[in-house]
C-alpha cells in the first residue's frame, strides 16, 4: 500500500519523464506490434496459399499412358508428396472453360496439354521443397514443362522472414531505449528521495521494501506503455482494413502478451536504474 | 552485547582510518567516544549499524557478525538500534510525527500499532504538543528531540549517538544531553560521539578516546575516570535539563 502511494508520489514528481518513458515504451512495442502483425498476416496468407500450392508437370503429347502412370506412381512415393493427380487433355478442357466462363469458345480440344498435378504434405510446401519435386519431375523425358509459383512463393517467404526481422531489430532497439528512458526517470526519483531512502535504511527498512515502489512505478509505466502500442496497432489494423486489405489483429494471447511485455520492459528499467543507484546513496 | 575486536578499517583512498580497536560495550551502559575530527569515531559507529564493514578484525552487535551480516540481517539489526546524528536527518517536508511514525512505516509496521507508539516516544522527548509542527518550525534542539524519538519508536537495546550536540546551543546540549541520559536510566544502552569535552567531563560515563584511528584511552581499563585531555576527573556534576522544557 505505502510501497503503491510512494510509486504515485515519484510519477508526480517528474510528470514530463513519466510520460515520456510510456511514449517510448508504446513505440518500441508498437514497432515490434506492427512487424509482428504484419508477419502473422503474412504467414496467414501463406498458409492460404500454401494449401494450393501444386507443382504441375506437363504431358507430351502422344506419351503412352503406361509411361505417365508409372510416373504418377513414382511421385507419389516421394516423400513430400501427398497427392498426385492425373488431368487428361479432356479434363484440363474443361476445367478451363468452367474457370474462364466467358472465354469458352476459345478453348478447343487438343489446345491443351495433359498434367500431372502433386499436392505437397503440410509443412512440407517450402521453396525449397516445391522446386526439389520439380526438379525430380523435369527427368521424365515426356513431360515437357513444370510450373510452381516459384516466383510469388518465394517472395511471400523473403517478406515473412523481411517482417519477423525488421520487428524484431526496430522492436529491440525500442526496447533498449525504452529501458534507459525508464532508468533515467527512475534515476531522478531516486535523487529526489535520495534523504529519505538514506532514513528508511537506517531505520532498518529492507532492500526489497526499499525498491519495490520504484518497481511497480515500472510496472505501470510498462504497462500502459504496453496499452497505448496495442491501441496504436489497433487503428493501424483498422485503417488498413478499411483502405487497402482484410488482416488479421493478434489473438487474445498475443494482446496480453504484449502488456505482459511493456510491464517486463518497465520493471527491466527501474531494476537496472534503481540497483545502480541505491548504491550510491 | 556490542564488541569489536582487533578492528581495522583501511580507506583506497584516504588510507587507515581505525588500526587495532578492540573493546566491548555492556547491556544498558553509556559510552562517549571521543577524539578529534578524523580519529575513527564516526567509523567506528557505522560498524556498529553495520554501514560499513572492517577491514580486519571483527563487530559483533546483538549476536550479529560484521564478518556474515548481509542485507534482511542487517536490516533486522537497524531495527533494534536507534541512531541520531548531528544534522538530525529529519524529513522536512513531513510533521515531526509524520517523521517518527516513517520509521514504522517503512518496517512494515501494523497501522494500528503505529499511533499510539508515536504518541508514547514524542512524550518521552518532551514534543508531544509540537506533533504536527514541521522541523522548520522547530528549534534545533526540537528537531533533535525528533530524531531521538524516531530512533526510540522500535524500543531499541542501544542508540548510536554521532555528535548528537554538534549543532546546537549550550542550553539546547543540556536538554539534549539529559534526555539520552533518561533513555541510558530507562536501560537502554547508548554509544555517543562528542567533541564536547566538557559534556565527557561534566559526567561519570565511561569513555573511550581514540586518536589517529587508535584506540589511546579506555576509561574502563584505567580503573578511574580519567577524562581526554589528561587530568584526572574529580568533580561529577548532575546537569540541570533544558529549562523544563518537557
Amino acid at each position: 500500500m505505502l510501497a503503491a502511494r510512494e510509486a504515485l508520489t515519484a510519477s508526480r514528481r517528474a510528470p514530463l519523464l513519466s510520460v515520456l518513458s510510456v511514449v517510448t515504451i508504446a513505440f518500441s512495442l508498437f514497432a515490434f506490434g506492427l512487424f509482428g502483425l504484419a508477419a502473422i498476416n503474412i504467414r496467414e496468407a501463406l498458409e492460404q496459399v500454401e494449401e494450393r500450392v501444386e507443382v504441375r508437370g506437363f504431358v507430351a503429347q502422344g506419351t503412352d499412358i503406361e509411361s505417365v502412370a508409372a510416373a504418377i506412381k513414382d511421385v507419389g512415393e516421394f516423400p513430400e508428396v501427398a497427392r498426385v493427380n492425373y488431368v487428361s487433355e479432356e479434363q484440363a478442357l474443361q476445367r478451363a472453360r468452367r474457370e474462364m466462363g466467358e472465354f469458352a469458345d476459345v478453348f478447343e480440344s487438343g489446345v491443351l496439354p495433359a498434367s500431372i498435378e502433386v499436392n505437397l504434405r503440410q509443412g512440407m510446401r517450402t521453396p525449397d521443397n516445391v522446386s526439389s519435386v520439380a526438379t525430380r519431375m523435369r527427368t521424365y523425358q515426356f513431360i515437357d514443362d513444370v510450373r510452381y509459383g516459384e516466383e510469388w512463393v518465394e517472395k511471400l517467404y523473403r517478406l515473412r522472414n523481411i517482417a519477423t526481422v525488421a520487428g524484431i531489430a526496430l522492436g529491440l532497439a525500442f526496447a533498449a531505449v525504452a529501458v534507459i528512458i525508464i532508468g533515467a526517470t527512475i534515476r531522478m526519483a531516486v535523487l529526489a528521495r535520495a534523504e529519505e531512502i538514506s532514513i528508511m535504511r537506517l531505520v532498518g527498512a529492507t532492500d526489497m521494501f526499499i525498491r519495490l515502489p520504484f518497481l511497480l512505478d515500472g510496472v505501470v509505466k510498462g504497462t500502459l506503455g504496453g496499452l497505448l502500442a496495442l491501441l496504436f496497432i489497433w487503428l493501424a489494423h483498422r485503417t488498413v482494413n478499411e483502405y487497402f486489405l482484410k488482416t488479421v489483429f493478434f489473438d487474445r494471447e498475443l494482446v496480453f502478451l504484449g502488456i505482459v511485455g511493456g510491464a517486463v520492459l518497465g520493471v527491466l528499467g527501474s531494476l537496472v536504474s534503481v540497483g545502480r543507484h541505491l548504491r550510491r546513496i | 552485547m556490542i564488541r569489536l575486536h582487533d578492528v581495522s578499517k583501511e580507506y583506497p583512498r584516504s588510507g587507515v582510518a581505525l588500526s587495532g580497536v578492540t573493546f566491548e560495550v555492556r547491556k544498558g551502559e553509556f559510552v562517549f567516544l571521543t577524539g578529534p575530527s578524523g580519529s575513527g569515531k564516526s567509523t567506528i559507529l557505522k560498524f556498529l549499524y553495520m554501514d560499513d564493514k572492517p577491514t580486519t578484525g571483527k563487530v559483533w552487535v546483538n549476536g550479529v557478525s560484521s564478518d556474515t551480516a548481509r542485507g534482511r540481517e542487517i536490516s533486522q539489526l537497524r531495527r533494534r538500534i536507534g541512531i541520531v546524528f548531528q544534522d538530525f536527518r529529519l524529513l522536512e517536508d513531513r510533521t515531526a510525527e509524520a517523521n517518527v511514525r516513517f520509521a514504522l512505516e517503512v518496517t512494515g509496521a501494523p497501522n494500528s500499532s503505529i499511533p499510539p507508539k508515536v504518541n508514547r516516544v514524542l512524550t518521552q522527548v518532551g514534543l508531544a504538543s509540537k506533533a504536527t509542527s514541521y522541523p522548520r518550525e522547530l528549534s534545533g534542539g526540537e528537531q533533535q528531540r525528533v530524531a531521538i524519538a524516531r530512533a526510540l519508536i522500535n524500543d531499541p537495546f542501544v542508540l548510536i549517538a554521532d555528535e548528537p550536540t554538534g549543532n546546537l546551543d549550550e542550553r539546547a546540549t543540556r536538554g539534549v544531553f539529559q534526555l539520552l541520559r533518561d533513555v541510558n536510566a530507562a536501560g537502554t544502552a547508548v554509544v555517543m560521539a562528542t567533541h564536547d569535552l566538557d559534556l565527557v567531563r561534566r559526567s561519570s560515563y565511561r569513555t573511550i578516546e581514540l586518536n589517529h584511528g587508535r584506540l589511546v584511552f579506555d576509561s574502563a581499563d584505567a580503573g578511574r575516570q580519567r577524562p581526554p585531555g589528561g587530568s584526572e576527573m574529580e568533580v561529577k556534576e548532575e546537569l540541570p535539563p533544558e529549562g523544563g522544557g518537557y
